[in-house]
């Protein structure tokens, strides 16, 4: 947190050591009920309002009521590309939170734990310890809560003291955050928080914290939230006023925003009883004219598959949003993967072709969407939002987009269709007539069944041939309208890096690290999986090895679900796969190791006949 | 709503048999359906619904292949989901008049889930449900509603399972308007088209419709013209009679459910109707309180309020 303006001094600063940091990496370990993701929320929105980067990793029990969680929040002045491979500093609540994540600890970090209930072995010389009765203070500050609720407070009060961060803007957070819950809710919150403040960390430690300045304020207002959020937000300001859904972790929290956000813009968010319901149910919305939206997490998405059929058939425009997780069925509800890509672009029966992206970031989440809606809109498809466990949760900040520019308020078109009206006419785009239009004529009827031109039903082998080629064709033109991805790094050389979704951020930090080895390293990120952007070739070829990086399982044959594609689709021997499957997000240093492990026995592939 | 509807002017347009009339039905000869739509087509003929608000929508079986046969807006979904599809067309466009047509297999089977949840949501709409109690687009095979002992080909020795009693499900299920007809009356048809377009909220009848391909004869108990007996229900008329006494309440559940329980082939008419607040309502509602909230705000300003507490 940059504080030049000094509006917290230092308590005794001429006896302390003054020590400058670029960016920290600060973990809260403690149980699910403890707030501490209240704490990383407040540090990540500060960071956002004070033009610092910032992202953040979360953890969440799958169980209902308390378990173990983690937080982890990672800011600084320069860009901030991953939540961090090890931190610089653990906040441990409880024994339990001390014996898990102290491996996580980088040497020489500090280990902040509380003494109420935290005994670390001090004989361990890798760490600084610092011990705090958080517990007994806080129960003394607020006044005697045998709940011991509001540690979350005192240790961001500690915090703010140790980074020398800007208390009048976390106390005005906090202000924001508590006010509407009543008189002694902030009041104690903010009791909490001064008593962490006045707790004498600095003179303890000998030393303070110092965010390295590296760039003033610009003026640009930044927001911050988690990807569901920026999801859900792009949702509304791409124009969806209607949708419907099933609760599934991690997509729930969309549907919760969207059935209480809706209303406010004349819409409605629809609860389902399952997972089929929840996608006929935003099927006839947008039959009804509407650009409406389904979401849900992996197995969700395979109850949805049969309805997408119908929609691709019928050409109906729809936003399906999907949250992955880990594993086949139940799998690991609450942790990452990104196993779900083939079933985007393949699940369901017959040649049913549909569009998927992927954001990058919490950002990418909400320009995903509004790209989602114009594309479905234009083309009459059914899109995919692929996202992930770790982007849903993770809280980040990010200019605030104009929404003057980007905001569509949807129209119903209702207008009268002459008698010559063809929904799917061979030479145009599919243009339906919503219920409510007069239609001189014969009134369509949208159907599953393969139909002509008039949305007539027909098994003519001619028509199906025509009408395959039709919708295959209608995402070939989308692919011609894509811009061709950027190399990052260097534009041609040793290796490329290519990946898709929420690790974005760790290959570009570890392409930086590669490249300072002097090694010839790019880095592309694909948004657009299906259809895939033209030219890609001319970007792979310029590489001696292709990389894909994704978080699934390189499958029978050895390559991950992106890389089988590319492989497919390009036939090149030098596309090899860099996957993993331990449901967290990639650290920088597996990247690394994957690219030093392919690098080193990259002779073989270019065999064409290794086992002969 | 900010959905502005850009609402084209009512058509004028006079609904005739001649201007309903779709595409040729591909039924057997002589199935019941044929006689369901007759009279679908008569009660349009009655009630003048501005032709283009009129939305009929289908799953997959042989009744459900009617969208196609009626020449206004039609949505031919999938097996066993059209309710919650016209859920959706239903609670975005108020607008509409939607009617929904299905079989045994998409009402009580595949999709039977769905019925319970949008009649207990009380969506405004109209499903029709026309009984044949086998499956017949399939050719022969055993429905929920065939009763025990009926020989399918997945049954060739004769049905073991215990067949639904679709009047009680319907009850029990929540939904505010329960009917019972059969194919064979057509008059009783539009009468209870009807009553159940005239309810407000989720309106439900069964039509029994025989399939003479795969179970002829089957509801001929309820045909006269072949020793059966149609027993039509009594409504009270509150006319303080002694007669009056014996005849049904629909706003009596327990006395629907009596009926629901009697001997086969039972009887026919309206089992069940009272008024609930619809979904559609409570969620118009939901929304004005909401609208309430942000004083009248353009959607962009209301979101740009919320990002305002996000920075």
């Amino acid at each position: 947190m940059v504080s030049s303006d000094r509006s917290s001094q230092p308590i005794s600063g001429a006896a302390l050591q003054k020590e400058v940091l670029k960016d920290a990496v600060i973990r809260l370990a403690g149980n699910s009920q403890d707030g501490i993701q209240t704490i990383g929320g407040f540090l990540a929105r500060l960071a956002g309002r004070t033009a610092q980067e910032v992202m953040t990793y979360m953890t969440i029990p799958s169980t209902i009521s308390g378990g173990p969680s983690i937080f982890q929040v990672r800011m600084g002045t320069g860009e901030v590309l991953s939540a961090g491979d090890s931190a610089d500093f653990l906040v441990a609540f409880y024994q339990h939170s001390l014996e898990s994540h102290i491996d996580s600890l980088r040497e020489r970090g500090v280990l902040i734990y509380d003494s109420d209930h935290v005994k670390p072995d001090l004989s361990d010389k890798r760490f600084i310890y610092f011990g705090v009765p958080i517990t007994g203070l806080t129960i003394e500050a607020v006044g005697g809560s045998a709940r011991e609720k509001g540690k979350n407070m005192f240790v961001l009060g500690l915090l703010a003291r140790m980074f020398n961060l800007q208390i009048d803007k976390l106390r005005q957070l906090i202000q924001e955050r508590f006010a509407s819950k009543g008189e002694s809710v902030l009041r104690n919150a903010l009791l909490a928080f001064d008593a962490g403040f006045a707790y004498p960390a600095d003179s303890v430690l000998k030393r303070y914290y110092y965010f390295e300045k590296e760039k003033d304020e610009d003026g640009r207002v930044q927001i911050t939230m988690d990807g569901n959020q920026a999801l859900a937000y792009g949702l509304i300001a791409a124009g969806v006023r209607y949708g419907a859904g099933y609760p599934i972790t991690p997509w729930t929290s969309i549907m919760e925003i969207l059935r209480s956000e809706l209303p406010k813009y004349g819409g409605t968010f629809v609860q389902c009883e399952d997972e089929l319901a929840a996608i006929s149910t935003a099927l006839g919305a947008a039959y009804a004219g509407h650009t409406a939206v389904t979401g849900s997490s992996g197995p969700g998405l395979s109850l949805k598959m049969e309805a997408l059929g119908w929609a691709v058939m019928a050409e109906i425009p729809l936003i399906i949003v999907n949250i992955q997780r880990g594993g086949p069925s139940t799998g690991m509800p609450t942790n990452v993967e990104q196993s779900d890509l083939l079933q985007a672009i393949y699940g369901s029966h017959g040649d049913a072709p549909r569009v998927v992206i992927a954001p990058e970031n919490v950002e990418g989440c909400f320009y995903c969407a509004i790209e989602a809606a114009r594309i479905a809109r234009e083309f009459s498809v059914p899109v995919i939002i692929l996202s992930d466990q770790s982007l849903a949760t993770r809280i980040e900040a990010f200019p605030e987009p104009d929404l003057e520019k980007l905001m569509i308020t949807p129209q119903l078109d209702l207008a009268p269709r002459g008698a010559d009206f063809k929904p799917y006419p061979l030479d145009g785009p599919t243009r339906h007539a919503p219920p409510g239009a007069r239609i001189d004529g014969k009134y369509p009827t949208v159907t599953g069944l393969e139909h002509d031109e008039h949305g007539h039903p027909s098994a003519n082998p001619a028509i199906h041939m025509r009408m395959t080629a039709r919708r295959r064709e209608k995402l070939k033109k989308l692919a011609a309208s894509l811009p061709r991805p950027e190399i990052y790094g260097d534009q041609e050389g040793d290796v490329l890096l290519v990946g898709w979704g929420s690790t974005w951020g760790p290959i570009r930090e570890a392409v930086r690290r590669l490249r300072a080895e002097d090694k010839l390293v790019g880095h592309v990120h694909l948004r657009h999986l299906h259809p895939l952007p033209n030219g890609l070739e001319r970007l792979f070829t310029r590489f001696r090895q292709v990389f894909v990086v994704e978080m699934n399982d390189e499958g029978l044959y050895g390559f991950g679900q992106l890389a089988t594609l590319l492989r497919g689709r390009y036939a090149y021997q030098s596309i090899r796969s860099i996957t993993k499957t331990d449901g967290l997000p990639y650290k920088v240093r597996e990247i690394l190791e994957g690219v030093r492990r392919l690098s080193a026995d990259h002779v073989s592939t270019f065999s064409l006949y290794p086992n002969l | 709503m900010s959905t502005a509807t850009a609402d084209t002017p009512p058509s004028g347009e006079k609904l005739t048999r001649k201007v309903l009339t779709g595409d040729h039905p591909t039924w057997c000869p002589g199935c019941g359906d044929f006689a369901v739509l007759a009279a679908f087509y008569r009660f349009l003929e009655q009630e003048q619904i501005p032709h283009e608000k009129i939305v009929t929508l289908a799953g997959i079986g042989c009744s459900s292949r009617f969208p196609y046969f009626v020449n206004t807006h039609g949505g031919h979904y999938i097996h066993g989901r059209s309710l919650p599809f016209a859920v959706g067309v239903s609670l975005s466009r108020d607008d509409l008049h939607v009617f929904v047509f299905g079989g045994d297999g998409d009402g009580f089977s595949i999709g039977g889930n769905h019925l319970d949840h949008t009649a207990r949501k009380n969506v405004n709409l109209t499903y029709v449900i026309m009984d044949n109690f086998v499956y017949g687009l399939t050719k022969k095979q055993t429905s929920p509603t065939s009763p025990i002992g009926f020989k399918s080909k997945t049954d060739p020795t004769g049905a073991i399972d215990q067949p639904i009693n679709p009047m009680k499900k319907l009850l029990a299920s929540g939904a505010t308007f329960v009917a019972r007809s059969h194919a064979a009356q057509v008059k009783h048809m539009v009468e209870m088209y009807r009553r159940a377009y005239h309810h407000k909220g989720f309106s439900v009848v069964e039509i029994l419709s025989e399939c003479v391909e795969f179970y002829p004869g089957a509801f001929d108990a309820a045909v006269p013209r072949k020793q059966g007996q149609f027993i039509e229900i009594e409504e009270k008329k509150h006319d303080g009679t002694p007669e009056d006494e014996k005849r049904h309440d629909p706003s009596d559940e327990e006395a629907a459910f009596r009926l629901a329980h009697l001997e086969w082939p039972g009887v026919f008419g309206v089992f069940y109707e009272t008024q609930r607040l619809t979904k559609n309502e409570l969620e118009a509602q939901l929304n004005q309180r909401a609208r309430e909230r942000v004083k009248g705000k353009s959607d962009l300003e209301i979101l740009r309020d919320t990002f305002a507490k996000m920075r």
